[in-house]
């Protein structure tokens, strides 16, 4: 005690004290955090402890928009009964936790990691109901038929997420995602729980092998040969070609001009 | 300006006849020096005293040579360029073969550039020479009046006057009426094809595939559907009449995209005998000129037209919101058959797709 009452009044003891609480916040928080770290493995179903991670977590950073208890505001939707499956698509998209509000949640990279996820995933699934987070064979398109996949896009999606899945405009600033980057389990978990303004596919009305060949088809359209450019969903570079033309018929224009022009002798 | 100093060198050449043909070297792209200019002339004329020159319109030298001079290299490096690029076509022709996207890709890619470069030389240079080395003045040219001359005129009405009596066309009302009467009839004989524009379509435009217990199966997996396996509310799917997967003809009147809601949630015009559980059934073949009118935002419950905006508000009897389409997308009847399975009540009660004059 004598040592803390020798240098209590030394200059850098205020510096002292803030440094120290500092680092105890951060034990702290990252003992926390750890915590969920190390529950990943867990499978759904879910240990208490990691709902309560769940909780927590929603406490911090989606409370605010979906109410203490995922009741709903008026700036975002109940999630009681929406399922994991849910959660997972928009966090592990980085739409969820939005930045702001909009027509519509734009796709970023993720700042929640899969840890937090899943452990959000589990307390909103804990709340009822919902689809589950499809498992890595669900959702494993190796030998599924691309062709009936491709009847199926044309007839449910191309019309809002174009032919070979470029994404297009929706009503007042609403719009469908490309699906270029999206992975299987993300298109999985779009189709049963609907995120935004997408309809509901579910299970029993496309069925899990369905679904499979869906993804193939998806999948396997990303490796065909793109013509490139600006190419509005796989045109190839017609708007550049169109741009160019205008541009390049008013050049010929001015130097037919030039050439012609009267000039002076000199 | 004397005679002798004035006249060009070939036409002192020619002059001699036969006998005084020199041997003098060609440049090429230059005509023949002697007998070419002499058929010109009065072929083998005996020599006479040459005429005098007549003036110039143009001067022969450029007013700047040094200018000229440079412009000489610029136009020359441009043919050479344009040399070039053209046997860069051919090389690319020959070097970039085809027969999969990618080689075609750079076979278009090598043939263009090497035939724009070409070309573009090749008038970059021209464009160079014309202007610093071709002299600039300016000429004036009367041009003829566009009527022929009156003695052309006048022996032309001669000829064909001539030319009716000698034909006899007016001498001989048979051949005359039979040729009129045969080119008349030749003249209409086209307009029987008009009849192929029908018949007219009679009640086609009415009707549809759909008819009474005609369950609704998923277009692609032709799957038939009960209401409990589309129970989501805020899910679609585009369903047919069963059995009619391989008629494209039949597909494109009875495409029909059912939603489901929570039955609260239907309003009306929305006619409630036609649905089951929430689940309501639309045409999905948009009333404006027929696009598939199926963008759907489960949480705005608007069915958007990809091809001119219509909206349609599937909760409110698929009623227009916006957009060019005149009347609502026609809604199916549906109900539960004794198996459990989605079926049609019976047709569309109005004419699907793009709405038509008639349409009462």
């Amino acid at each position: 005690m004598s040592w803390i009452t020798a240098r209590r009044r030394h200059p850098a003891a205020g510096y002292a004290v803030v440094v120290l609480g500092l680092v105890l916040v951060g034990v702290v928080y990252a003992a926390l955090a750890g915590h969920g770290a190390s529950a990943a493995g867990v499978p759904p179903g879910a240990s208490k402890q990691e709902i309560a991670q769940g909780r927590q977590l929603f406490a911090v950073t989606c409370a605010s928009c979906h109410g203490v208890n995922a009741e709903g505001t008026a700036r975002g939707p109940s999630l009681i009964g929406v399922g994991a499956a849910a959660v997972d698509f928009q966090v592990s998209t980085g739409r969820m936790p939005a930045k702001e509000s909009g027509a519509q949640v734009p796709q970023k990279p993720p700042t929640l990691d899969a840890a937090q996820t899943r452990a959000l995933a589990d307390y909103i699934a804990s709340l009822g109901g919902g689809p589950a987070i499809p498992s890595p064979a669900q959702v494993n398109a190796a030998g599924a038929n691309a062709g009936l996949g491709q009847q199926i896009f044309v007839a449910e999606c191309a019309q809002c997420h174009n032919f070979s899945g470029a994404g297009g405009a929706l009503t007042y600033g609403k719009y469908a995602p490309d699906l270029t980057t999206v992975t299987p389990t993300q298109m999985y978990e779009a189709m049963l729980t609907g995120p935004q303004s997408m309809p509901f596919f579910s299970d029993t009305t496309l069925t899990p092998s369905e679904k499979r060949d869906l993804i193939r088809f998806i999948t396997a359209t990303r490796s065909e040969p793109n013509p490139g450019g600006f190419s509005l969903g796989r045109i190839g570079p017609v708007t550049e070609g169109l741009v160019g033309w205008l541009a390049g018929i008013g050049v010929l224009i001015l130097a037919a001009m030039w050439i012609t022009a009267k000039q002076r002798e000199r | 300006m004397t005679e002798q100093g004035n006249q060009p060198e070939d036409a002192r050449a020619s002059a001699g006849g036969e006998h005084g043909r020199v041997t003098r070297r060609r440049v090429i792209g230059t005509p023949p020096p002697a007998e070419a200019r002499r058929l010109l002339r009065d072929g083998g004329a005996p020599a006479q005293p040459a005429p005098p020159p007549k003036p110039r319109m143009l001067p022969a030298d450029p007013a700047n040579p040094e200018r000229a001079k440079r412009a000489e290299r610029i136009v020359a490096t441009c043919f050479m360029i344009s040399f070039v690029a053209s046997i860069a076509f051919i090389a690319s022709y020959v070097i970039f073969q085809v027969h999969s996207v990618d080689r075609v890709f750079r076979s278009n890619l090598g043939l263009g550039l090497s035939m724009t470069v070409a070309f573009l030389a090749l008038g970059a240079g021209a464009t160079v020479w014309v202007r610093n080395v071709m002299p600039k003045v300016e000429i004036t040219e009367e041009r003829k009046p566009l009527a022929s001359p009156r003695p052309d005129r006048e022996a032309f009405a001669e000829a064909f006057e001539e030319g009716t009596e000698a034909s006899q066309f007016v001498k001989r009302p048979l051949i005359r009426r039979t040729l009129l009467a045969a080119s008349t009839a030749l003249a209409v004989a086209p307009i029987v094809l008009l009849r192929d524009l029908g018949p007219l379509p009679r009640t086609q435009l009415r009707h549809t595939a759909w008819k009474a217990d005609s369950r609704l199966v998923v277009l692609g997996t032709n799957r038939p559907l009960k209401p409990a396996e589309f129970a989501s509310p805020g899910g679609i799917i585009t369903v047919i009449p069963e059995g009619t997967d391989n008629d494209l003809e039949a597909l494109a009147k009875a495409a029909v995209l059912i939603i489901k809601f929570r039955p609260e949630e239907l309003l009306a015009p929305t006619v409630m005998n036609w649905t089951v559980d929430g689940i309501v059934a639309y045409s999905k073949i948009c009333t404006h000129v027929g696009c598939p009118a199926a963008l759907y935002e489960h949480t705005t419950h608007h069915i958007l037209c990809p091809c001119h905006q219509s909206t349609f508000d599937a909760q409110r009897g698929a009623k227009v919101l916006f957009g060019p389409a005149p009347r609502p997308l026609p809604q199916l009847p549906i109900t539960v058959n004794a198996d459990g399975y989605l079926v049609a009540q019976s047709d569309f009660h109005e004419p699907v797709g793009p709405t038509f004059w008639e349409l009462g």
